[in-house]
């Protein structure tokens, strides 16, 4: 093992840092985008089911498939890996932001609207502030679930810590395996820790 | 005098609900009056109170205040004139006092040191020393301190009408009678049109300059209190009196 760790950590670390760049990347953009689709939730309970029935309908795709749909697309490569990934954490991170703006106690909802606040005033004063935990649970979640599914983005060569998994399985050498699974395992419990850790610290 | 609040033949029905709400309210209510809405719960009292800031619509019928239809002004524009007290209070729990009170001079607005002068004054108005208060959580208060910021805050930017759904509906019996005169003070003080809803009829008559009583949807009678009692409009509201008795009897049974 750390044999194996001396002899090829230039390689593992690469596969480490490409993997969370795609990460990243891949949060970014699904943070914005899940905001916008959170403010277009608030003005219709249409639009607000009508998101969550698209993206959890999404979600249920096997990963594999979803990747394999998008190579005619986004082709093979990071591009579609994001792009999968994105669709993935739509759904963790719209079902938190949404329920966390609308959980807000039903009295305080009525008050800033008896008060003459738009329902934009009312998000941004009022749910958004009162909803930082599930905010912050939503992008956790959010966050884990990438870094695993990630992985699989490996097969179609978006590189990441999925290549070292992949590359081992098909060459059955298990210290590879090993050492691919202790990596992306362990930095998505890191990842979990910090982010716990600030969830408990902001409130 | 100016007519604060007219109603011409307001009805409003849920869709869920086979009855109308609110029946053919026809009302007129003068600037600067302390009007109390008396009735049960399903009377309608409430639904009618919340047409007046347009949280609800009514499905025909007209509502005019201060000689304009209210629908024809924009909805937000008439909901901050208008001051707005709940029975949940509603404060907002991430903000403190003083920034729950500036929440309406701030969405018009106002300048930093005006909405802090108008702030101290406010807290004065209500007995809360401002140093002492201003900086609380509504978490650091007692449920009479609550209230008495959510009247506050209802009346920051000083508006002509508030509306009050319950205020006091959920503080216990001393705290509720010192919040009644306060209120009344208030009343004097500020010369506003108050709308008070309330089940309590002894609260409806001792606050009320007059009394609408509502059942079933509609009003059933409204004139001053004194009215009221020496000649009830019908079975339901004498025996909405006889039961108010029917409780005076109980504490005179303890005086001698």
């Amino acid at each position: 093992m750390i044999e194996y760790w001396i002899k090829y950590h230039d390689k593992m670390i690469t596969a480490l840092t490409e993997h969370m760049i795609m990460v990243v990347t891949c949060l970014v953009i699904s943070i914005t985008l899940a905001g916008v689709f959170t403010v277009l939730s608030i003005y219709s309970i249409w639009i607000r089911n009508g998101l969550l029935y698209f993206f959890s309908v999404v979600y249920s795709i096997p990963s594999l498939a979803l990747f394999a749909l998008l190579i005619p697309l986004t082709g093979l490569g990071m591009t579609s890996a994001v792009t999968a990934l994105t669709f993935y954490n739509q759904y963790l991170l719209l079902q938190n932001f949404i329920s966390g703006i609308w959980g807000v106690d039903e009295s305080i909802i009525e008050a800033a609207t008896g008060m003459g606040m738009t329902r934009f005033q009312m998000l941004r004063k009022v749910q958004l502030p009162l909803a930082h935990r599930a905010l912050l649970a939503g992008l956790r979640i959010a966050a884990v679930s990438t870094i695993s599914i990630a992985t699989i983005a490996a097969s179609i060569n978006a590189g990441g810590l999925g290549s070292i998994l992949f590359d081992g399985l098909r060459t059955m050498n298990v210290v590879k395996i090993l050492w691919g699974s202790i990596l992306s395992i362990g930095l998505a419990l890191i990842v979990n820790a910090v982010l716990s850790f600030a969830e408990r610290t902001i409130t | 005098m100016a007519h604060a609040i007219k109603c011409i033949n307001v009805s409003k029905q849920f869709k869920s609900a086979g009855y109308a709400a609110v029946d053919q309210v026809n009302l007129t209510i003068n600037e600067g009056e302390f009007i109390t809405i008396l009735g049960s719960s399903g009377s309608g009292k409430t639904t009618l109170l919340k047409m007046f800031n347009r949280l609800y619509q009514p499905d025909s019928g007209q509502i005019i205040l201060f000689g304009e239809d209210i629908n024809s002004i924009d909805v937000i524009k008439v909901r901050r004139r208008i001051g707005y007290v709940i029975q949940q209070i509603g404060l907002f729990p991430h903000m403190t006092v003083a920034q729950n009170i500036a929440t309406v001079p701030q969405l018009l607005k106002w300048d930093k040191k005006q909405i802090a002068e108008r702030t101290d004054e406010l807290l004065r108005l209500v007995d809360l020393a401002p140093e002492e208060f201003k900086n609380r959580y509504p978490h650091q208060l007692s449920g009479g301190q609550q209230q008495r910021v959510g009247l506050i805050r209802a009346l920051a930017v000083d508006p002509k009408i508030m509306l009050l759904d319950e205020p006091f509906g959920a503080l216990d019996s001393i705290t509720r009678t010192n919040l009644q005169q306060e209120l009344l003070r208030m009343h004097r003080e500020l010369k506003k049109t108050f709308l008070f809803v309330t089940h309590d009829i002894e609260e409806a008559f001792s606050l009320g300059d007059r009394v609408i009583i509502m059942n079933e949807g509609k009003v059933v009678q409204f004139a001053a209190p004194a009215d009221i009692i020496h000649h009830p409009a019908d079975d339901f509201v004498a025996s909405l009196i006889e039961s108010a008795r029917a409780k005076q009897t109980f504490w005179e049974n303890y005086d001698d």
